[in-house]
């Protein structure tokens, strides 16, 4: 282990955080895998920003993979993670909250150390998180995995908390899901619930169609006479077009209306009224996914250093083009051809970073040559699913990822069978992120 | 370990290999780790659990080697197969020879 006597001092001196000493000298060791400390040598400390399949992931696999020669904390503001993946099937009904929701306390065997709150700024020189509550975290690498934020600011009817509170997203997990389910419980039979998808690169690219589908199968089971229109800001279907077509056209022949370019100018939230460059859409339930871009905390210092949305990275190590050891990852990264923002990348994203972060900090060798793979399920209906899948490699010459050739496809239809492993995907990469 | 799979590997027919061509170099460390972890999301940490879709840790590197190939050359294909004829197609022989003998290492 290397002496790191600065952040030894570093660590001693700040609020929050437990120092090496302390904790030998009180005998507490927290994880079954992790070495005694050695008195008066602090290990190096990674700090992970944000809870989610990135954060997590990289939280759980740099103290797994440290070995206990490495400190890891992560912070998160809330109690829980809820997933984003399955979430459209509380929205349609057939799952509730609490079925995609898992708590945090299993990343403690590990020797992950946690804090609850809410991550404000970062000091790069000094190597300080800043938290709201006015404390601050000391690392050595910081690995931020903020997801998305909304540019409210491009929908001016929008930009303001009351707005957001009568025309929601649901694009974060969480209590706007069961929002947006109680505005389609509450709507009348014969109602229009219409989507504003955005240009993309949006986070879940087959997610908006998804969505499309699960108020689909709730209307044709409970409210026959209602309808959904998809207007959707991209030329066409971004993701699994034809596996989504076919299922609008047949299993839910009627009720869904596809509308492709529909570039959305502002809404008015009095009327539910999307204001689109070609014309107003009105609705009983209005749901817009505003434009995206890397979460705040991973914007600061310039990271957000493609089209000022989103972060470029080392794909060997998902360092900051920008800043020295500070790492992003998961939705907020500008990604390569054919690497979607989801979930399942994020998670991989992480394993790539935290394996790197870890050789970085033990003096070892990088890995020359990651990989990532992709799946996406989606669900037609609350048994039927569909898959898109991708593998793709390092590109030494050119420094990206690119889709390894002949890798990859889609289902053939929707399916009962992948309906299974949806479900048992879902339970597993929970599990590899947090227990 | 790493020999003795590439010696499977050889012996099994895929088409298009091009690594047997080259000697192979002794892969970097955690290497194997690495790659295995991208399995990690859907077969569970460490190729373990208790879910509908098949756990890995412990399984026979040979049957391993032997279940990747069939997906590579579409021996197992179509619906039956969901996604792992996609998958199976992105790595190499020599990477899921370092695969199979990591997975079937965990216990």
């Amino acid at each position: 282990m290397t002496i790191q006597r600065r952040d030894f001092l570093k660590a001693a001196g700040a609020a929050g955080t437990v120092s090496a000493l302390g904790a030998c000298a009180t005998n507490v060791i927290e994880a079954p895998q992790s070495a005694p400390a050695v008195i008066g040598v602090a290990k190096p400390k990674v700090v992970v920003v944000g809870g989610g399949f990135g954060g997590a992931t990289a939280a759980k696999y740099a103290a797994k993979w440290g070995a206990g020669k490495i400190d890891v904390t992560l912070v998160e503001r809330s109690d829980a993670f809820i997933s984003c993946p399955l979430s459209n099937l509380v929205i349609g009904g057939s799952k509730q909250l609490a079925e995609i929701a898992v708590g945090y306390g299993g990343l403690a065997k590990y020797g992950v150390k946690q804090v609850k709150g809410e991550a404000k700024s970062i000091n790069p020189g000094r190597g300080l998180l800043m938290m709201a509550d006015g404390t601050s975290i000391p690392y050595d690498r910081l690995i931020l995995s903020p997801g998305v934020d909304f540019m409210y600011g491009e929908l001016p009817g929008l930009n303001n908390a009351a707005a957001q509170e009568k025309i929601l997203h649901a694009w974060k997990a969480g209590a706007q899901t069961v929002a947006l389910r109680r505005q389609l419980e509450a709507m009348p039979d014969g109602g229009v619930f219409a989507m504003h998808i955005p240009k993309a690169p949006y986070r879940c690219p087959p997610g908006p169609y998804e969505r499309a589908c699960q108020v689909a199968w709730y209307f044709k089971n409970f409210k026959p006479k209602s309808k959904i229109i998809v207007l959707d800001g991209n030329e066409d279907i971004v993701s699994k077009k034809g596996l989504f077509t076919k299922a609008w056209n047949e299993t839910y022949k009627g009720f869904v209306e596809y509308r492709n370019n529909q570039t959305l100018l502002d809404v008015d939230v009095a009327t539910l009224t999307a204001k689109l460059e070609f014309g107003d859409q009105k609705a009983d339930v209005l749901n817009v996914l505003p434009p995206m871009r890397a979460g705040d905390i991973a914007r600061s210092f310039g990271m957000a250093n493609a089209n000022g949305r989103w972060c470029q990275v080392d794909f060997l190590t998902y360092e900051s083009s920008s800043i020295a050891n500070i790492h992003i990852i998961g939705d907020a990264i500008q990604i390569a051809p054919g690497m979607p923002k989801s979930g399942h990348m994020a998670n991989q994203h992480a394993k790539v970073c935290a394996a790197a972060v870890v050789e970085l900090l033990t003096k070892g060798q990088v890995n020359p040559t990651p990989m990532v793979a992709n799946t996406c399920y989606s669900f037609i209906d609350d048994k039927n699913v569909v898959h898109v899948a991708s593998v793709h490699e390092y590109d030494a010459k050119d420094k990206t990822m690119k889709t390894v050739a002949g890798s990859g496809g889609l289902s053939s239809e929707g399916n009962v069978l992948e309906g299974v492993y949806a479900n048992a995907w879902a339970q597993t990469i929970w599990a590899d992120m947090l227990t | 370990m790493f020999f003795r799979s590439i010696a499977a590997c050889v012996a099994s027919v895929v088409a298009g290999s091009v690594f047997a061509q080259t000697p192979p170099s002794p892969p970097p460390p955690h290497l194997a780790r690495n790659l295995a972890a991208q399995c990690a999301n859907c077969h569970g940490t460490d190729g373990k659990n208790d879910q509908a879709i098949p756990a890995l840790a412990g399984r026979p590197a040979a049957t391993i080697i032997e279940q990747m190939n069939a997906f590579k050359s579409g021996v197992r294909s179509g619906p039956a197969a969901t996604i792992m004829h996609q998958i199976a197609k992105g790595y190499s022989d020599q990477q899921i020879a370092l695969m199979a003998d990591w997975f079937a290492a965990q216990k």
